[in-house]
């Protein structure tokens, strides 16, 4: 078979052993790329282990800008004899598998449609290296050497790049650079290098991608940034993968950002809690106190915050929350992606809730969603919550650049402060509903020394907060809360609307990481003829927009990564759907973020043959239609 | 019982430093059973508070769930308060602390509230030694449930039903030793002449001040057979007397030398305490445990300041944080601006 052309456009996949060190091969890798202006986005598929199980790397390159997951893959790196079996069935016709040729290759490892790539990895760090760690961490540097031959890879990037990995530590410099070139030199001597798969620097790229400004961050950074911006205080959290590097890059930053020049005294207080309650617990403590606080977490920490997130939103005291999802439920796979805590989320708590959720699909938007939400826990004194995934949060995606206006300002919300009250001459009720807007005065402790002084509490309580069991007043309360879900709606970021060319009745609905393929899936599909509008969600409650979206399309697709449609189940709850059928629910939930292929299949199956291919039989009907 | 407060304040009732009266600091009525011993505990607060001169406002409440959790109500109605959820004070307050640490904490909370559901935010609570004053109505028994065994309950004890506990009982005052809170003490709902100076030494502390106060519950565990009854504890406690003397105040009660010992609080104030034993060194966490263990094995429960650690770092001390209140910081110092977010973004291409 002939191999694959393609240039600026496939599939590259590293099978590595996990704590060898090859994760920062694979970013350099991939970060050379994007220097190279192609766009690239890469994916760490990786074990909820420390040491020697198998783990991924996927980049995809596109040309177009397509930063969701392609499926499939064209070149396929295997550093792992563990995972040599299904990396092999793994790999498209006409693709290239490149691996460790030491030794030669068992015979059930041969297929007829790929190509081979042997690179003598091992010989050459035995050959070059004594230590036993330094023939394990060069091993990944130098196939990433020859890989820059292999594809084209511009070699002063990769220079470039080293030196910027070992700033401080220059004399790794040399040895590094050396190891690049052991692998270049390999390749070039004995492959016509470029492959027919390759990269070329100034083809035609991003036609999606309006400038080549663009950034390479990952969300967790990006939510952490945005919640220094917002002027955050307080950061209590519990470890828990894939939310730990949130407070990690907070606790960055705020170090670089947040010392005290006089003293060296930190303005800001990071504290790991000893669970997930009790972080929770300290960021209500400190909002009810008047410090911008929060935390992040994923979904078993949500279910143990439930109870937190339900006095907050009865007694009104803001909180922000940034929950970066996992595959559940409980433990489930805690280094896989899914967007399964929507309905946990939305209604967590017992008793009659409702949570404003975010849904930010890019990390500009894990920055921009942050410095929101402290806006709206504040204006709307209630639990904010980030709804992230570890896709986002934990991969680097090339992103439009941040950007924060200097004219804008924080909205510290209805806060009561020691001139107001002294002028006050009514009698302050903290559950007084003065504007109609549903949302009450607030004022912090210490505020006044006489005025303003009120007992916060998670039992009913009528309007001067006094404790009460009387019906009316319960219902009252509650009634207002209510109307400041109302409220929110007008103040919750807006659904964007892409309509397709023709006029058409199919819709389809999606948000965060699911953004990217479904696109793309989209316009696969309307090359085809079939012609869909899209409405990404970006927040919850859902406004008018939504409802419109859903009063204008016949049928609509609900792409989501989880197994029973949760938004789907969230938008017929709270939309005025008028029949349920007409939400069509696209799922995918093993754990990888699902491919635009994946969703172009299930929706094509769906109008062509009146009904969505169950994920059990899904996987060889997507390599089918590719 | 009446429902309604009087008003009515005497002309002459005594003022503080601040010109304000003990009435002041009080709190709304008190809807627990008459007789309780919260509501004792409640008046020793307010007289504590009144007598140190501490503005109302300056004071932030908080407590879990449960009858002691309700008392907040009762005293200090000019201060913030926080009825939490059950067992999750600790966690409130510590957030409420690094928010505002010039606030004066004053956590309430009952066995059942510290010893079971909220056993985990107590010990941690108290082992990053947060600022703050956490005292436990200890009744041993669940109140607002109806009367069942708490885990301080005392193995022997028999309860409403009939029936003996055989559990060992958690000892929240040694637990607070054990895992680092630096001021402990225990004290009796019925002894206003040792709780009032306690809190007010409590009070007076930097870094987690536990008071273990048993306060029996009149209507579910005050019967024979009950080792939180009024009667009980009276026969087996055993008191160290303490003084507390305010910064600037000559000092004027006098006890037998050997057995009194004199501490300087952290804020220059003065705790003279008569002790039980003269071996017992309340600066020494171990000889604080062994004289609790010595009067234990006695078929005793010692009351009075049990241990102190007048100089020990408070959260924010081991976090560094700064001086001013975190929560006055002003927008302007907080957020770094748009050109910080350009050597950001150069970074990230």
């Amino acid at each position: 078979m002939q191999p694959k052309q393609a240039i600026n456009d496939f599939v590259i996949k590293f099978a590595n052993v996990n704590g060898t060190g090859s994760a920062s091969a694979n970013g350099m890798f991939a970060k050379a790329i994007f220097r190279m202006g192609i766009p690239v986005s890469p994916r760490n598929i990786f074990p909820s282990n420390i040491q020697g199980m198998p783990t991924w790397y996927e980049v995809r390159v596109s040309q177009d800008g397509y930063l969701g997951r392609r499926g499939g893959t064209d070149i396929m790196v295997c550093v792992n004899p563990q995972s040599m079996a299904q990396d092999v069935a793994g790999l498209e016709p006409g693709g290239y598998f490149v691996y460790d040729n030491t030794k030669p290759l068992e015979p059930r490892f041969l297929r007829d449609d790929i190509h081979y790539i042997g690179l003598p990895l091992t010989e050459i760090c035995l050959r070059e290296y004594t230590d036993a760690r330094q023939r394990l961490l060069f091993k990944n540097v130098i196939y990433v050497g020859a890989l820059a031959a292999l594809l084209n890879i511009d070699f002063t990037i990769l220079k470039d790049l080293v030196s910027d990995q070992f700033k401080g530590k220059e004399r790794l410099i040399t040895p590094n650079i050396y190891a690049l070139e052991l692998g270049y030199q390999h390749a070039q001597a004995n492959f016509s290098c470029p492959l027919s798969i390759h990269l070329e620097r100034g083809h035609k790229v991003a036609k999606h991608i309006e400038d080549f400004d663009n950034i390479l961050m990952d969300g967790n950074t990006a939510a952490a940034l945005g919640a220094v911006y917002a002027g955050a205080t307080v950061a209590a959290w519990y470890p828990i993968t894939p939310s730990t590097s949130v407070v990690d890059a907070f606790d960055t930053y705020c170090r670089r950002l947040r010392i005290d020049p006089g003293t060296g005294k930190k303005n800001y207080a990071i504290v790991q809690a000893e669970d997930e309650l009790s972080a929770m617990g300290m960021v209500i403590g400190a909002n009810w106190n008047g410090a911008r606080a929060f935390t992040a977490t994923s979904g078993p920490g949500v279910s143990l915050m439930s109870e937190f997130l339900g006095l907050a939103y009865f007694a009104e005291v803001p909180a922000v929350l940034i929950d970066v999802q996992r595959a559940g439920p409980s433990t489930g796979m805690p280094t896989r992606t899914q967007q399964s805590d929507i309905l946990a989320a939305a209604y967590a708590s017992h008793g009659d809730t409702k949570h404003v959720l975010l849904f930010p699909a890019t990390p500009a938007e894990c920055f921009s969603m942050t410095v929101e939400a402290f806006d709206l826990a504040e204006r709307l004194q209630t639990p904010i919550i980030i709804m992230s995934d570890l896709d986002l949060g934990m991969n680097e995606w090339m992103s439009p650049p941040l950007e924060f206006d200097d004219s804008y300002r924080y909205d510290r919300g209805k806060v009561l402060d020691a001139d107001a009250l002294e002028a006050m001459t009514e009698r302050f009720g903290r559950y007084l509903d003065v504007d109609g807007d549903g949302i009450p005065y607030r004022t912090y402790p210490g505020a006044h020394p006489s005025k303003g002084a009120y007992f916060t509490r998670g039992t009913s309580r009528d309007e001067y907060a006094a404790y009460t069991e009387d019906g009316q007043a319960y219902v009252r309360n509650m009634d207002r809360l209510l109307k400041k879900f109302e409220t929110a709606k007008q103040l919750v970021p807006e659904p964007k609307l892409k309509e397709a060319e023709m006029e058409t009745r199919n819709g389809a609905v999606f948000f965060g990481t699911t953004a990217s393929p479904a696109y793309e899936a989209i316009e696969i599909l309307e090359k085809e003829g079939i012609c869909i509008d899209t409405l990404r969600i970006r927040s919850f409650p859902f406004n008018e927009d939504v409802e419109q979206f859903i009063r204008e399309h016949d049928r609509i697709f609900v792409i989501e990564q989880n197994r029973d449609g949760q938004m789907r189940r969230l938008l017929l709850n709270e939309t005025s759907v008028p029949v349920k059928d007409r939400l069509i629910p696209i799922l995918e939930y093993d754990g990888l973020p699902v491919t635009a292929r994946k969703i172009a299949g299930m929706i094509r199956n769906f109008i062509t043959l009146g009904n969505v291919t169950p994920i059990t039989r899904r996987a060889q009907a997507e390599e089918i239609s590719a | 019982m009446t429902y309604i407060k009087p008003a009515f304040r005497h002309p002459k009732a005594p003022v503080n430093d601040l010109g304000w009266t003990r009435q002041d600091y009080e709190g709304g009525l008190s809807t627990l059973c008459a007789g309780c011993g919260h509501d004792s505990i409640s008046a020793a607060i307010v007289d504590a508070c009144f007598q140190l001169n501490i503005e109302p406002h300056r004071v932030a409440k908080l407590s879990g769930i449960g009858c002691s959790s309700k008392t907040p109500a009762y005293f200090l109605s000019g201060s913030h308060s926080f009825n939490s959820v059950h067992g999750r004070m600790p966690s409130v307050a510590t957030g409420a602390n690094l928010a505002n640490r010039d606030l004066i904490y004053i956590g309430v909370s009952g066995d059942g509230d510290t010893a079971s559901i909220g056993l985990g935010q107590f010990a941690h609570g108290a082992r990053r030694n947060l600022n703050m004053t956490y005292i436990v109505e200890n009744n041993g028994c669940y109140g607002l449930t109806k009367g069942q065994d708490s885990a301080t309950m005392d193995t022997g004890s028999v309860n409403k039903k009939g029936d003996r506990n055989l559990s060992t009982p958690m000892d929240v005052a040694r637990l607070a030793i054990e895992v680092g809170a630096t001021f402990v003490g225990r004290s009796f709902s019925g002894d206003k002449e040792q709780l009032v100076p306690l809190i007010k030494a409590a009070l007076s502390h930097r870094g987690f001040a536990l008071l273990d106060v048993i306060s029996p519950c009149v209507t579910f565990n005050n019967h024979a057979g009950s080792y939180k009854s009024y009667e009980y504890f009276r026969s087996v406690k055993e008191v160290m007397p303490l003084d507390f003397v305010p910064v600037r105040e000559e000092i004027t009660a006098s006890y037998a030398s050997g057995t009194t010992c004199e501490v300087r609080m952290h804020d220059g104030s003065m705790v003279r305490l008569h002790k039980q034993d003269s071996d017992h060194d309340i600066e020494d966490r171990q000889s604080a445990l062994q004289a609790i263990a010595h009067h234990e094995s006695q078929g005793k429960v010692l009351t009075g300041l049990l241990y102190i650690d007048r100089d020990s770092e408070e959260l924010h001390d081991q976090l560094g944080t700064a001086r001013r209140p975190l929560n006055t910081l002003t927008e302007q110092e907080l957020c770094p601006g748009s050109k910080f977010l350009d050597s950001i973004n150069a970074g990230l291409r």
